[in-house]
């Protein structure tokens, strides 16, 4: 079995600001990390590895210093990893973004056909979740999203069976491989890392591909080929704050007396 | 004779290349760049520029007749485009459902795309996939739409990418709508992803306001990014159908009319079972409050501040009296207080109940862009600068654990329980 | 575990990379471990690093390491509550290449450092805790760490693991734990500021830096000092006092530095800035005498965990590089004759006690005691001093003499004329 995981590397999102005044992204000091949800969706390929056999291949799209997270994928256990990196690649929508991906991934096959595909199933930068199914339709390959849970997979048949997280139910799906999986938290617990794989992982210096070496129509890809655009950014609205019934802290008893007094005059909560 | 660039104001946002209808602007590491062969100080960068980077300059010396011809050849490109552009026309919502239940999300969705359609003075329809849902297609009009678009068959009767993305695609290509809105729901995430793939379309997930641009008539797409610490408005210039997601409880939910009556129009799918690659085996129920927290009227909600896993009774005890349900920030999930099904917030569940009672939470940005659409918020928390009360309706400082049992026995007593 | 390692360094430091850098640029196979995400992650150094230490490991690092500006001017402000004696010097020979000394950002610098002992071949591990040395036969051999797996083998084991020398214990060398009297606090904080207000504030053009040093009321009198830096764009503002003073006065650090920030002579510089971080750390302040053994069979003890440390000059980092390099050495040296033992690593101790280092501590090695035990001197002296300028300064028809009976005697009044003898005397002795 040969599993391909997409990874990105994110801003620590909770680290991440405006500037109020000029209204641009404070990215100042803010660490670089591996995109949560392609960490479950590395250490589950990893976690199949073990127990059907093959091979972890990563894949991401970014600049030079995005070579970290594939060194972090390598410590949780990923046997290689490929950068796509090139300056015309910059400014790519999630569209671009997934063109890049599938054209790497194409390439990949070229040398070893793959079996399954793993995503996070969102990146924390941008919550979007549409990197995966963009290289699953680009693929054409069946797409199975918020993947919880896999049962099993038929190595003979090349075939998998799964839980997919719906609201308030799971989906149990069986589909053809090759597949496209988009994975959550749920799905496993990270495991930390032997220090063989951190050693390996420091060592290790993953391929680097440009426009040089796999095909893409530079009206596909950057700016050009990314049909969205980010009109303005700004710091998010705040609510006006309303009334502080005061006496909270003296006399909680007779302030709480008041707010349910004030609630049922206005109707806010029915008096059955 | 080329745009100025006032370098330091520049955000790299790439806005104006895109913008530029003669390719004379890229970014170079981030900062635009003009290419002053190619720039025709046209000035459309100029009005795009969201910080003001770009400047005119004098107005062009005479151009020779070969520069005169290159602009013209040009424009007559940027025409074409915007010619094919102008044959997208409607204002589409894909209306989901599961078992013969359209999502309520998809009604919310019918009342915001009214009010795109009239802006933009045309239809707004309705999509319909599934399998024996006809009758289910009056109930779109009943909300708001003119027209719907049916596809019924048995292939379509479990939701499945494959088979919902093609039938989507194909009324699409056929029907040509400006304007393709969906949930961001489980379903809508999955499908919007790969229809905008196929269609080599923009998509904008999770928007939280949508209008159209008075001026160029584009769609404004305003959603949040990086966990909600910024908001961000997207526009989709040169692709059609302008695609986005809308969270459920984002948008109001419509006046239903039931005397409204519309067109159908049915078209096949097209698929035989055998050449689909997927299978649903089975549906599994899960007995977690989530389910009903997104569609609670009355939501007591508490944080840190309740202190450990005990004090959720005292949340509880409220909660049952005014038959609302329970709630929790982050942080006291995380803390083990409570279960991951109860997190309201960016990494929860959105919400939007006619009350959101907010205990002992401090008001986190995350767990703001989960419930500050709510229609009344009430606060308690210790701490009186705490972002908490700058969204909630009414607050008091103080310590819940005082103040809760109290509102409880005054509501007791107040209602004759 | 097969795979066995010339040298394991324990720690990514400035004298922990140096140690890595230099021996895997003479080909020694070299694995360094941090425990923190990135190198530079745990270290709040005060944001001075001197052009010559550091030169003698990377040749003009200055043209391409992550500096902030080249230190022109340096200040010594002795505070009274709301007054100040100012003594400095600035220098245009300080303002060319190659420079004496630079303001850093110790995270920024100390990443880059490190990947410069990478790119020179050593390994760097990070987010990973050495927890254990492995013995065999009185001799170190390896080191645990905490992860599965985790053991690692080589010839020597380069201690550079800080302040908290646990494995410095562990191995011996260090018989009792820290005490707190050998312990300084240091809080500091970055305070983000235009660049231009930073020039006109401390008359600098671009570039150019200054840093001051403060002591008396900065302190609020307790033995220690405080800093301003000058960044590019922002001020590294800090305090550091004696751990053990500061527990008996019942100060939290972090008001140190709020009652230094709104101090009325500091105050104006810092006007308008925003704080960005807040950092405290723990220095080794014990001098000479806090020295452990620095080498065993199998170990080299470097930087701070060797308590390397001058506190009187505020000097650590460069003391760390040093004892990084001369480790360094020793280790190549003995890695030529591929012996590792008590005998072969004792080089790394002359090579010490004939550098600045040891002669440094030796020097002071007094120092600490000797202004710890007499504490007025960071409190009554600085306030005599600025009282004494304000007579001086004062023009009011008071004819020079009686200023200057004046002055006696209300230095007098504090302390009797034999004390200041007694004082200035030790004072002497410890510093000369």
């Amino acid at each position: 079995m040969h599993f391909v995981v997409c990874v990105k590397q994110v801003p620590d999102s909770s680290e991440v600001r405006v500037d109020p005044e000029t209204n641009t992204l404070i990215r100042e000091g803010v660490p670089s990390i591996i995109n949560p949800y392609d960490a479950h969706a590395v250490e589950e390929a990893v976690r199949l590895k073990e127990k059907y056999g093959g091979k972890v291949t990563v894949i991401s799209m970014g600049p030079p210093q995005a070579e970290e997270v594939i060194r972090k994928s390598i410590q949780f256990g990923a046997d290689e990893g490929i950068l796509l990196s090139d300056r015309k690649f910059a400014g790519s929508d999630t569209l671009a973004t997934s063109y890049v991906l599938t054209q790497g991934i194409k390439k990949l096959a070229e040398r070893e056909p793959f079996d399954l595909i793993f995503c996070g199933k969102q990146a924390i930068d941008g919550d979007t979740a549409q990197v995966g199914p963009g290289i699953a339709a680009r693929l054409k390959i069946p797409q199975l999203t918020y993947v919880l849970n896999i049962e099993e997979i038929n190595v003979e048949e090349k075939t998998i069976k799964l839980h997919r997280k719906l609201e308030g139910m799971r989906e149990v799906i069986s589909a053809k491989l090759p597949a496209l999986l988009t994975v959550v938290q749920d799905l496993n617990e990270l495991r930390y890392a032997p220090l063989p794989n951190m050693i390996r992982a420091a060592r290790y210096r993953p391929q680097v591909w440009t426009t040089e070496n796999i095909e893409v129509e530079d009206d596909k890809i950057g700016l050009n080929g990314s049909p969205t655009a980010v009109r303005k950014i700004f710091a998010p609205p705040e609510r006006e704050g309303g009334e502080i019934i005061p006496g909270g802290q003296e006399n909680p008893e007779e302030t709480a007396r008041k707010l349910v007094e004030r609630l049922l005059k206005e109707e806010i909560i029915a008096d059955k | 004779m080329a745009v100025k660039v006032i370098k330091k104001n520049c955000i790299g946002c790439g806005l104006c290349v895109q913008t530029c209808p003669f390719e004379a602007l890229q970014l170079v590491e981030g900062i635009v760049e003009v290419d002053p062969d190619k720039c025709t100080n046209c000035g459309d960068c100029v009005e795009v520029c969201p910080a003001s980077a770009l400047e005119l300059n004098e107005p062009p010396e005479k151009m020779s007749d070969n520069e005169v011809k290159e602009v013209e050849k040009r424009e007559k490109i940027v025409k074409k485009i915007k010619r094919e552009l102008e044959d997208y026309r409607g204002v589409w919502v894909f209306l989901e459902q599961f078992r013969g239940e359209i999502a309520p999300v998809s009604f919310e969705l019918l009342g915001e795309g009214r009010k795109l359609a009239d802006n933009l003075q045309t239809k707004l329809c309705g999509v319909l996939l599934g399998s024996g849902v006809e009758k289910l297609a009056e109930q779109a009009l009943w909300y708001g739409a003119d027209k719907v678009y049916l596809m019924d068959d048995p292939v379509l009767k479990d939701y499945r990418t494959e088979t919902y993305a093609a039938g989507l695609v194909r009324l699409s290509q056929k029907y040509k709508p400006e304007i393709i809105l969906m949930g961001a729901t489980t379903m809508g995430r999955d499908l919007s992803g790969a229809v905008a793939t196929e269609l080599e379309t923009g998509l904008t997930a999770d928007c939280t306001e949508l209008s159209i641009d008075e001026s160029s008539g584009y769609l404004f797409q305003t959603r949040p990014a990086f966990g909600g610490n910024i908001m961000a408005t997207i526009v989709c210039r040169h692709h059609r159908p302008q695609m986005a997601t809308v969270r459920p409880r984002v948008m109001a939910m419509p006046e239903k009319d039931t005397g409204r009556t519309g067109e159908v129009v049915k078209e096949n799918l097209g698929i035989t079972e055998e050449n689909v690659l997927v299978k649903v085996v089975d549906v599994i129920k899960e007995k977690k409050a989530a389910t009903y927290l997104d569609k609670a009227e009355i939501i007591v909600a508490g944080g840190k501040g309740v202190g450990n896993k005990e004090n959720f009774k005292i949340l509880k005890e409220l909660a049952d009296l005014l038959g609302g349900t329970i709630g929790a920030s982050r942080a006291a999930v995380e803390a083990g207080w409570i279960g991951q099904e109860y997190q309201v917030g960016q990494t929860g569940v959105t919400v939007r109940p006619k009350v959101y009672f907010a205990f002992g939470i401090s008001g986190a940005i995350q767990h703001l862009v989960g419930m500050q659409t709510s229609d009344v918020i009430v606060a308690v928390n210790t701490a009186p600068d705490a972002p908490i009360f700058k969204v909630a309706t009414y607050g008091i400082v103080g310590d819940l654990l005082q103040v809760v049992p109290a509102m409880t026995k005054a509501f007791k007593e107040k209602m004759g329980v | 575990m097969s795979e066995k390692y010339d040298v394991i360094v324990v720690g990514a430091g400035p004298a922990g990379v140096t140690t890595a850098y230099l021996t895997a640029k003479a080909g020694l196979k070299t694995i360094l471990f941090e425990r923190g995400d990135h190198p530079g992650a745990k270290n709040v150094m005060g944001g001075v690093l001197y052009r010559k230490p550091t030169e003698d490991v990377i040749a003009n690092f200055w043209k391409e390491a992550p500096l902030e500006r080249h230190v022109i001017e340096q200040n010594l402000w002795i505070l009274d509550k709301n007054s100040v004696v100012k003594a400095g010097y600035r220098t245009k020979a300080q303002d060319q290449e190659p420079y004496n000394a630079f303001t850093v950002f110790r995270s920024r610098f100390d990443r880059w450092f490190a990947q410069k002992a990478v790119e020179a071949g050593a390994l760097l591990i990070t987010e990973t805790v050495v927890e254990d040395l492995i013995w065999d036969n009185h001799f170190v051999v390896g080191v645990k760490t905490g992860r599965p797996q985790g053991d690692v083998y080589g010839s020597v084991v380069v201690l550079a693991e800080g302040v908290n020398s646990m494995l410095t214990q562990k191995a011996g060398l260090q018989k009792d734990g820290l005490n707190t009297a050998q312990l300084a606090v240091a809080v500091k904080e970055v305070i983000a500021l235009d660049k231009e207000k930073i020039e006109s504030r401390f008359n600098l053009e671009e570039g150019q830096g200054a840093t001051i040093e403060l002591v008396g009321d900065a302190t609020m009198g307790m033995m220690g000092t405080a800093f301003i830096y000058t960044n590019t764009d922002s001020l590294s503002v800090g305090v550091g006092a004696l751990l053990s003073q500061v527990v008996r006065q019942k100060i939290n650090p972090n008001e140190l530095l709020e009652h230094l920030k709104n101090h009325p002579i500091v105050r104006p510089l810092l006007e308008g800035g925003e704080t960005k971080e807040y950092l405290g750390h723990l220095i080794p302040e014990g001098g000479y005498n806090a020295i452990p053994k620095v080498y065993t069979n199998g170990v080299v003890v470097v930087g701070d965990a060797a308590q390397f440390v001058n506190g009187i000059h505020r000097e650590g980092s460069n003391m760390a590089m040093i004892s990084g390099k001369l480790a360094a050495e020793t280790i190549i040296d003995a890695h030529k004759i591929g012996e590792f033992d008590e005998r072969a690593l004792s080089h790394y101790q002359k090579k010490l006690s004939n550098s600045f280092i040891i002669k440094d501590l030796k020097k002071y090695q007094n120092a600490s005691g000797f202004f710890e035990t007499n504490d007025h001197i960071f409190s009554l002296y600085p306030s005599l001093l600025n009282k004494a300028a304000e007579e001086f300064t004062t023009v009011d028809n008071v004819p020079k003499r009686e200023k200057q009976r004046r002055i006696m005697e209300l230095v007098t009044s504090e302390r009797s004329k034999l004390e200041i003898l007694r004082d200035i005397y030790r004072g002497w002795r410890v510093m000369g």
